[in-house]
């Protein structure tokens, strides 16, 4: 029997798509996890907020474990009374491996572990990719962190103003166009920094994201502070009686992603040579021409020909800065800073940058600032001197167009002191 | 030895950071690391890859509510150990991949997948997110577990893909199209680069807990967040400190509720969706692209709210009649210009959307090249 009314989360039992509510049910009915009624009391809380059209969850607490300052976010209802299996509702963010591959004894002990000290709930995964453990209380943060450390060997994530938990793409274990090991450096750059990750002294969040190829499966451009993100220099591989089978129609097109409507004939000309935003590919009716120079990867046409078309050779990535969403100054996508760098282990050149544009922004950046906001704040200029880069065309889509340019003294010849008498002996007032 | 609340230090296990990924590559993921050559999409929500080794897997994707109970995440993990040799694997977008290695295995699996349903009738694990459709709609918590949501996160997801169901197990569509859903604008869902993106807004300042504020925040913090300088020091009729907020100059973003409990947002009838279309991450053809704002405000109508849900369906289906082969649904609206968008889509326009935050200039039109 449920403990609460919910006829309006009943409703969304109905339809098609996995049902979040008859899920927490069958936890409540069947579920024998510790916090017994967190599940019942989460749909009704839930449940009053359908009715009230407002959150019912109070701004959280400072609660975590002991030595980090991350991690845990802390919770709690605003109607504890009514909803006491919910009163206290912290959630732990665990660390996920790198592109969320997992053994089920792994899982499994995951649920034991939150079957004995937890809601019985989770999200697989949250936004920035850590293994959620929805609602568990004060006390019992430390046991569950100290079994999940012995018995599973795993950590917790990252939360707060600290280095969140770095994620990437699905990367060399199933993709074919990875140009460098996307779960390699995502693990060894978590590894890494570990103390930046659990203890913060940042100004704000800062968020690595690893993505294989300008695909951008894991959205780095869009949503990380780094975003490193695989580049090839040399010759997309060509092959061409592959390319001829896909003009003849024997192979289907974008790995066969648009089967579920008739498109007609497929075309290589329309479909894929027109299409090239550099204008930089050739067909003859028989063999296809690729000016590598000019190509500027964006993956169309290895998207539409896989069999075809194979990435280079001479593979690392580029990498970007200062990505971010709205709050505060407007949403921002991440700039282009070193177009291309070779992404081996132990990656010493990138983490030499990144320790350099920290010192920069742990000094710099005011409370709440992101990266891209300090940067914008004291200029792309500023931030090549941190970083000791040469500007390069390539980190602009256009030269400015205003000419107001901040000149530095050094650079103008015989410097900014000048003698107004001197200046007078020729001109008068 | 068990946890010694007595002495929490000891043998205490720190930065360890998370398991090695490569403890849980299936062996033909293992085997096949860095060696593939191509995939296919068998139909919908089954691939396949082929390793220059010669060894295929084969990958069934099925979507997923992005809260599980740990009850369904054990019947999960009985799939995994039963059809393949007890991996799996997430993906970025809340789906779950079952990966076996040998074509016979699939078709098992498959059958497997679309038997369990829940309780009520839903489906646990259906199957699709593959190529030119929609896949599943990343989201944040809402009122599952959020302060500062305007809206609800996992109930209009459900909605939604109840709504647009057909199109995540087909691929009938142009392109991909990548819907996302943040519960406010702090975005923790990042939905400022998706296809569609369901926003929750607030539309009324915030209301200020004066006999609290000056012990519950600290005021020059409020103060300092709000980014259109409308917060300034005040003092009540009893004399306590205080804060003010110039209505006219609020934008609704927030942020001094996140510095500050004592001045809440969100509202019944203030608090709602907004839509915004034509955003993506990829560098495919042309450049990453902002979601922009075609609907400022739908009201929040629990619990399956339909005027969201029929704002999405009808971009999407005007989107897959008028689009070209390839095209997002940015690319699509860019080429036949954003008045035609909002013809074609009849959605009415605005002075809601027209910018006139910071770099507003930047997205006016500077040119006689329009359509009538």
């Amino acid at each position: 029997m449920a403990k609460h009314k919910t006829p309006m989360l009943d409703d969304l039992e109905k339809g098609p798509w996995p049902s979040f509510v008859s899920d927490i049910k069958q936890q409540a009915e069947k579920g024998k996890q510790v916090l017994k009624d967190a599940p019942d009391d989460l749909l009704g809380v839930m449940e009053l907020s359908y009715e009230d059209r407002v959150t019912h969850w109070k701004h959280g607490g400072i609660v975590g474990v002991f030595g980090y300052g991350g991690g845990v976010i802390g919770r709690y209802c605003d109607q504890p009374e009514k909803f006491p299996g919910v009163a206290h509702f912290h959630t732990m963010r665990v660390n996920q491996p790198a592109s969320m591959f997992y053994k089920t004894d792994f899982l499994i002990g995951l649920c034991d572990l939150w079957e004995k000290y937890g809601s019985g709930l989770t999200n697989m995964h949250g936004s920035t990719g850590d293994i959620i453990l929805l609602g568990t209380i004060t006390d019992n943060l430390e046991p569950m962190f100290y079994d999940m450390t012995h018995e599973l060997n795993q950590d917790l994530g990252g939360s707060g103003s600290n280095l969140r938990t770095p994620n990437c793409c699905v990367g060399r274990a199933r993709c074919e166009w990875s140009c460098y090991d996307t779960q390699e450096a995502c693990y060894q750059f978590t590894m890494e920094y570990q103390d930046e990750l659990h203890r913060p002294a940042f100004p704000y969040k800062f968020k690595f994201k690893f993505d294989g190829c300008p695909n951008g499966c894991v959205a780095s451009i869009a949503r990380a502070d780094m975003s490193v993100i695989g580049a090839w220099k040399d010759d997309i591989r060509i092959d061409q009686s592959a390319v001829q089978a896909y003009a003849g129609g024997e192979l289907k097109p974008n790995g066969g992603a648009h089967s579920g409507k008739d498109w007609g004939k497929f075309d290589i000309m329309r479909e894929v040579v027109d299409l090239c935003p550099t204008g930089c590919m050739w067909w003859d009716g028989k063999k296809l021409t690729i000016d590598n120079r000019e190509c500027s990867r964006c993956m169309h046409c290895l998207n539409v020909m896989p069999r075809a078309l194979r990435i280079g050779t001479e593979t690392g990535a580029s990498v970007l800065f200062g990505a971010k969403a709205p709050i505060l100054e407007g949403a921002q996508m991440s700039t282009l800073t070193v177009p291309f760098m070779p992404m081996e282990p132990p990656y010493q050149e990138l983490k030499d940058l990144i320790e350099k544009v920290w010192d920069w922004w742990m000094e710099e950046g005011k409370n709440r600032e992101r990266l891209g906001e300090l940067i914008q704040r004291d200029t792309w200029q500023k931030f090549l001197q941190i970083i000791e880069m040469e500007p390069d065309p390539r980190m602009v889509d256009e030269p400015r167009s205003n000419p107001y340019i901040f000149w530095r003294e050094e650079e103008v010849e015989g410097g900014w002191t000048r003698d107004i008498n001197e200046y007078r002996k020729k001109h008068q007032r | 030895m068990p946890y010694d609340p007595s002495d929490p230090l000891k043998d205490r296990i720190t930065d360890i950071g998370p398991r090695y990924y490569k403890e849980f590559f299936p062996p033909v993921i293992e085997k096949n690391y860095g060696k593939w050559l191509y995939h296919e999409i068998l139909e919908p929500g089954v691939l396949v890859h082929v390793s220059e080794t010669g060894d295929e897997v084969y990958t069934v994707r099925v979507g997923a509510a992005r809260l599980l109970s740990i009850e369904f995440l054990r019947e999960i993990c009985e799939v995994a150990d039963k059809h393949c040799g007890g991996y799996l694997r997430f993906t970025t977008r809340n789906n779950i991949e079952f990966m076996v290695d040998d074509k016979a295995k699939v078709k098992p699996l498959m059958d497997d997948l679309k038997a369990r349903k829940f309780a009520a009738g839903s489906n646990k694990f259906p199957i699709g997110g593959t190529g030119a459709g929609v896949t599943n709609i990343v989201h944040t918590q809402g009122w599952v577990h959020c302060h500062t949501p305007a809206i609800d996160a996992s109930g209009i997801v459900k909605a939604v893909m109840d709504g647009v169901y057909d199109d995540f197990g087909k691929m009938r569509l142009p392109a991909q199209v990548r819907i996302s859903l943040a519960c406010c604008l702090n975005m923790c869902g990042a939905v400022h680069c998706s296809d569609i993106a369901i926003l929750g807004i607030h539309r009324k300042p915030p209301m200020i807990d004066h006999e609290y504020i000056d012990k519950l925040c600290e005021l020059p913090l409020a103060i300092a967040a709000c980014p259109t300088a409308a917060i300034k020091p005040a003092k009540t009729e009893g004399g306590l400190k205080t804060l003010e907020v110039k209505a006219e100059r609020c934008m609704f973003c927030g942020n001094c509720y996140t510095m500050c409990a004592a001045m809440p947002l969100a509202d019944e009838q203030g608090s709602g969706v907004a839509i915004l279309v034509g955003g993506k991450i990829s560098n495919r053809v042309s450049k990453p692209k902002f979601s922009k704002v075609v609907i400022p405000f739908i009201a929040n109508e629990p619990p399956r709210w339909p005027g969201t849900v029929e704002a999405v369906k009808n971009i999407l289906d005007v989107y897959a009649k008028d689009a070209k082969k390839y095209e997002r649904i940015g690319d699509w609206a860019e080429r036949i210009g954003w008045e035609r968008f909002f013809e074609k889509t009849n959605i009415p326009f605005s002075h809601h959307l027209i910018d006139d935050y910071r770099f507003a200039y930047t997205t006016w039109r500077q040119s006689t090249q329009f359509k009538f």
